[in-house]
């Protein structure tokens, strides 16, 4: 029987010197599903996907995936484990064409495999509408087309979980709407961790929510339940009509 | 089509190398021997610097390991050309290991200084142990012991076609590496490493194998070196060793298949020339040095790949 949860952390505790990023954090995530994690700037959102893709090292705590503890698994075997992670900071090859960064994600799993590989990365390209510009140099491309790209490297690798850390960053209006909508295909075949400030992204898209303040888990449910909930308005939201 | 085009961009160079051998006087023919001996090692440099990105300021330590691995096990070892052969490039590989274990530990800068901290180390041990090595001075491999299978190396034919024998297996061996898979890896290391290693590749073991087959390469180059020319000495290890193949590459081209071979020849000549004129002919070489460095920082072969032929490999 496969478990409801694909991630489970316990007591997740990040201390940078004196300050506490993150303190005895408890958190499961439903299996395909989108679950959004949001909070207000500093609240510990990237120290905690962090110290769950293995970047940054945690002061105590677990984090288990797929029934797997994986606490000391350095970053690249728990990517290797079936996880994808896109960073809040557009982070590509940037002298590499298109076509290159692509086939170098999905390359990890297929390069033994010439002729899937090869497709894997048409597939992908087409999927994310850059197949015409495959042949371009990562570096050339428009920010918004880098932020695809980047989401593309990540569908490449096929991931069991997808940690997209503030996808839509700088993105203007009418790449949201496009990303919104991939990310409802993607829901389908992958769990995705998405840390989001744009909220109605996150009403359009996010099956659960769940709410980080000052390094703590402070609420968590359906984004009803959390816009409707006082501590996280106070904490977050302001007034509710905001949303 | 573009492997095509690099197929017969890479045959062709070996071609002209052969031409060049019935037409050039004796004098360049000499030259061009040694030309092809060094163009391995900054084809195995190139793989580190330019296809990795890692800045290694100790290279002369590999090269000089595989000189004296086939020096010293001839002399001392009483070992035929093939197996002095294969221990100084085991000997040049062993310690790219070792000296990877320890110095990839650091990154940057750090890695520059203990890449060169280790080279000094060898090219102390090596005068320390001048009893064998004969320090400075060094020695001489006997010429009837360079001899294999009954070819007398000693030859101007033999050893131009034994320099271009090996150049032709290291040169179109590390073009289909860099093209493989593990060469793919090697570039998305140098272009992000971050991004790699998130993509779930491991890094640190992807560079220590770069260096470890760099190293090799270097290793035949040294060995190569001491079996044609059939000297083997300190100064092989010394600093300026480590810091030509940097010269040649960033010359040639970084990261181009075809840059070492043009990056040795140009040094080679832009020395061999102005010397001819002038006694200060480092000068002159250090004027065109910068010229090239100010007007073409990736090299003449990154510079046409860039201008003009963008397939380049």
């Amino acid at each position: 029987m496969v478990a409801v949860n694909i991630l489970e952390t316990k007591g997740l505790t990040k201390i940078y010197g004196g300050l506490q990023a993150n303190t005895d954090i408890d958190f499961s995530l439903r299996r395909n599903a989108i679950t959004a994690l949001i909070g207000p700037n500093g609240a510990g959102k990237s120290t905690f996907v962090g110290m769950v893709s293995g970047r940054t090292p945690p002061t105590r705590g677990s984090v288990s995936f797929e029934g797997r503890d994986i606490s000391q698994l350095p970053a690249h075997k728990r990517m290797q484990l079936g996880m994808a992670y896109t960073f809040q900071i557009t982070s590509i090859f940037p002298g590499l064409t298109v076509e290159d960064n692509v086939a170098l994600a999905a390359g990890r799993r297929l390069a033994h495999d010439k002729v899937a590989h090869a497709e894997k990365t048409a597939t992908v390209l087409d999927r994310i509408g850059l197949k015409d510009r495959a042949g371009q140099v990562a570096s050339d491309l428009s920010y918004g087309h880098q932020r695809v790209l980047e989401i593309a490297m990540g569908l490449a690798q096929d991931p069991k979980l997808f940690i997209l850390d503030e996808p839509t960053q700088g993105l203007a209006e009418g790449e949201v709407e496009a990303f919104v909508a991939l990310m409802r295909t993607m829901a389908e075949e992958t769990t995705i961790l998405l840390i989001e400030h744009n909220m109605r992204v996150v009403a359009e898209t996010a099956d659960h929510v769940a709410v980080l303040d000052q390094g703590r888990l402070l609420a968590s449910g359906s984004f009803d339940e959390i816009r409707a909930n006082a501590a996280v308005q106070s904490a977050y939201l302001g007034a509710p009509a905001d949303v | 089509m573009t492997v095509s085009r690099t197929t017969a961009l890479h045959f062709g160079t070996l071609l002209v190398l052969i031409a060049l051998f019935f037409v050039l006087p004796a004098y360049h023919v000499g030259a061009f021997s040694r030309i092809m001996v060094l163009a391995i090692y900054a084809i195995g440099f190139n793989l580190l610097f330019g296809y990795t990105g890692l800045l290694s300021l100790g290279h002369a330590m590999f090269f000089a390991a595989g000189m004296y691995g086939f020096g010293l096990s001839m002399n001392f070892g009483g070992l035929s050309v093939l197996p002095a052969f294969a221990v100084g490039v085991l000997a040049a590989g062993l310690l790219a290991l070792g000296v990877g274990l320890l110095a990839l530990r650091t990154i940057g800068v750090a890695f520059m200084i203990v890449t060169l901290m280790f080279a000094q180390t060898f090219y102390l041990v090596i005068l320390y142990f001048g009893e064998y090595t004969r320090g400075d001075e060094g020695f001489i491999i006997q010429q009837a012991q360079r001899n294999l299978a009954g070819i007398d190396l000693t030859t101007e034919t033999a050893r131009y076609f034994a320099a271009f024998t090996l150049f032709a297996i290291c040169f179109l061996a590390m073009a289909r590496l860099v093209q493989s898979p593990f060469g793919k890896r090697l570039v998305a290391i140098r272009e992000n490493e971050e991004r790699a290693r998130m993509l779930g590749y491991d890094v640190g073991r992807l560079k220590l194998a770069a260096l470890v087959v760099s190293g090799l390469f270097s290793g035949v180059a040294g060995a190569a070196y001491a079996m044609l020319f059939g000297y083997v000495g300190a100064s092989f290890a010394a600093v300026h060793y480590s810091i030509f193949p940097l010269l040649w590459v960033l010359l040639g081209g970084a990261g181009t298949t075809i840059g070492p071979l043009i990056g040795v020849i140009f040094m080679f000549y832009l020395i061999d020339i102005s010397s001819s004129f002038t006694n200060a002919y480092m000068l002159v070489a250090g004027v065109a040095l910068v010229l090239l460095t100010l007007f073409a920082p990736q090299g003449i072969a990154g510079t046409i790949r860039k201008r003009a032929v963008s397939w380049l490999p």
